[in-house]
């Protein structure tokens, strides 16, 4: 049996970490299928069929599911479900809000968050803050996972899938959007960004971000922080890197003026390189930081942005 | 209106967990338990509804071990009205937890139910949403911000991007995220008065509800560690690093 990938989309792309699902998938079956579903998702549909390993891409056309509310699209996946072995999707602030709805309705448990799949059946998925790692196998015939990206090496472009146009089921009418507030970046996506700057509360202040900007911008990375960064207010929440926020793996990870928690560390501990700026020396993020550098942050972060321009 | 409250006991968030030596789950002996941080911002709005005047009584569920008697009493101390325990010793899997909350939902009626979007410990982030697809009612997840008004309540989440407004039809399922809003203390009064609340306990049998776990735990291991690293003397010293040992620059 095939595996079905639901895919979150703009309208004009797929999400770059359905290439990771996709990718997942290819673990669990002979064949991987990912739905579209939007209005006006021709293009998102698109971007779908050109990831290799995908077989088909289904796309459902209906106004309701303009928005991704859960009302709306968990219907629709719950009538294709019995088709498939499993139903997969990327651990983003879409897949955890429609992955549970999906399983309850079919009376399965949900896997959340696998880091590796062992077998169809069996995957390793982290628990307590990545603090110990759950190996967990499902009798449900339909077993519902979410996958965390990271873990996955995306699968890449150029292949070109049939697409399928099918039915929608329609507005459940019990919820409506009513407008985002993004935040506005030119920076990578945090998620996917190969360089990440993170900051914390000793940058003290949303002004004082500024120099993380710089420093970001000269680098090329995304920008994070931790949870004491947003609740003080310095940036906005989708930020926030961590066990209740993103998870990240870059290539190179700086922490600044971040003290290590362990609520912190579950979401960039598996980052290749972690640089740490830090005043105190006892901080645990000192602990996972291959290179520690001990001082205060605002006189060694200007010190850096330079010493990376000079090149 | 009543709102219905899970709280979770669960290993406090400070202790440093410790995987047990037979790998089959993490040690939980002589371990300071509390309540589930997401689920002290679920009470405390539920409180706010209440000092409001939008909610008429607030109960308290938990499900889990009598133990779980303690963190439905901080609920009661922080301002909840009254306690429901459905007490198991099994392990009790979201789906389970989920059938638990909507056999009391069936019971009690309540018009908004606020649980956590996560438990700290097994960081399913499933339960609401389930008892939400069980219940056929809306959910909003991830809340940041809540408006109750005229049968609907509005909820601002936190999405990927940024911030995301929906507008949902009571009664409806909330899962909170963290700034909601910050938690009250109980004060020593409070405290006092919250062991004269009421507390009911119910067993899942009573309630029809199968709880046999559907995922089977095979193993539960350390993660790998990370090598120590060094401490460089100045930005120099780390610009050089990064470029020829790391590479990442
Ligand atoms: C339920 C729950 C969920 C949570 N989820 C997350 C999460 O997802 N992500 C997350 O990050 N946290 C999370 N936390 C919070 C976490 O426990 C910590 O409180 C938080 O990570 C601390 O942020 P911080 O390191 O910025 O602040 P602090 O711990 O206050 O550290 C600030 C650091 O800055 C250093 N510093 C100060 N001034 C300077 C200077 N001038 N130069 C250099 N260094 C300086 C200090 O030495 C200190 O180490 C969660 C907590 C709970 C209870
Ligand atoms: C290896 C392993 C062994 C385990 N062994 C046991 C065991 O022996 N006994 C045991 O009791 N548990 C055990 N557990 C924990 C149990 O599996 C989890 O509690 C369950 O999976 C629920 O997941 P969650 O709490 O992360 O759900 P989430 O969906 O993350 O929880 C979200 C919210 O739902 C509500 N909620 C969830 N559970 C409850 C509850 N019980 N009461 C009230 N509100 C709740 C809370 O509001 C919470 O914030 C074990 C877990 C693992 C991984």
């Amino acid at each position: 049996m095939a595996v079905l990938v639901v895919a979150a989309h703009d309208g004009k792309t797929v999400r770059a970490n359905v290439a990771n699902a996709v990718a997942a998938a290819a673990q669990m079956g002979p064949e991987v299928h990912v739905l579209v579903a939007g209005s006006n998702a021709g293009e998102a549909a698109q971007s779908a069929a050109a990831i290799q390993g995908v077989a088909k891409v289904l796309q459902a056309e209906d106004a309701a599911y303009a928005n991704w509310l859960a009302e709306d699209i968990a219907p629709l996946v719950v009538k294709l479900a019995p088709n498939y072995s499993h139903v997969v999707m990327a651990a983003d602030s879409v897949g955890k809000n429609i992955a549970p709805r999906v399983a309850a309705m079919l009376d399965v448990a949900q896997v959340s968050e696998a880091i590796q799949v062992v077998s169809p059946d069996t995957f390793v998925r982290p628990i307590y803050a990545g603090n110990a790692m759950a190996t967990v196998q499902s009798a449900d015939k339909i077993k519902i996972v979410t996958v965390r990206p990271t873990n996955f090496k995306a699968a890449v472009g150029g292949g070109s899938a049939a697409i399928e146009q099918i039915e929608g089921t329609g507005s459940a009418g019990l919820s409506s959007f009513a407008g985002a507030e993004l935040s506005k970046s030119e920076r990578p996506e945090l998620t996917s960004a190969k360089i990440v700057v993170s900051g914390g509360r000793g940058l003290q202040s949303g002004e004082n971000f500024k120099m993380l900007e710089t420093l970001a911008d000269k680098l090329g990375a995304g920008l994070g922080a931790s949870r004491a960064a947003v609740d003080a207010g310095y940036v906005p929440n989708d930020y926030q890197v961590g066990q209740t926020g993103k998870v990240v793996a870059p290539d190179l990870y700086i922490a600044i003026g971040i003290s290590g928690a362990i609520q912190h560390l579950a979401g960039m501990k598996d980052s290749k390189t972690i640089v740490a700026i830090n005043k105190d020396e006892e901080a645990p993020i000192f602990q996972v930081a291959d290179y520690g550098l001990v001082g205060d942050l605002f006189q060694l972060v200007p010190e850096l942005t330079a010493a990376i321009e000079k090149k | 209106m009543k709102v219905l409250v899970a709280v979770k006991r669960v290993i406090d968030y400070n202790v440093k967990i410790r995987v047990k030596a037979d790998n089959t789950g993490v040690e939980t002996a002589n371990v300071k338990m509390s309540m589930n941080p997401f689920d002290e911002i679920a009470v405390e709005e539920a409180i706010r509804m209440k000092e409001k005047g939008a909610a008429t009584e607030v109960i308290a569920f938990s499900a889990g071990p009598a133990q779980c008697q303690e963190t439905i009493r901080t609920a009661l101390a922080m301002g909840a009205d009254r306690g429901i325990l459905v007490q198991s010793d099994a392990e009790l899997q979201p789906l389970a937890v989920a059938k638990l909350l909507k056999a009391v939902v069936d019971k009690e009626q309540p018009g908004l139910v606020i649980v956590g979007k996560q438990a700290i410990d097994d960081d399913s982030n499933q339960t609401g949403q389930m008892l939400a697809a069980l219940l056929g009612w809306s959910v909003g997840t991830f809340a940041n911000k809540l408006n109750v008004a005229d049968g609907t309540v509005e909820v601002k989440r936190e999405v990927d991007g940024g911030l995301e407004n929906i507008k949902i039809k009571m009664p409806a399922v909330i899962t909170t995220d963290l700034r909601l809003n910050e938690p009250r203390y109980a004060s020593l009064p409070n405290i006092m008065k919250a062991k004269k609340k009421p507390i009911e306990t119910l067993a899942p049998d009573a309630l029809g509800v199968d709880v046999a776990p559907r995922l089977k735990t095979l193993k539960v291991e350390e993660p790998p560690k990370r090598k120590s690293g060094i401490k460089v003397k100045t930005v120099a010293e780390l610009v050089e690093k990064l470029r020829n040992e790391a590479g990442v620059i």
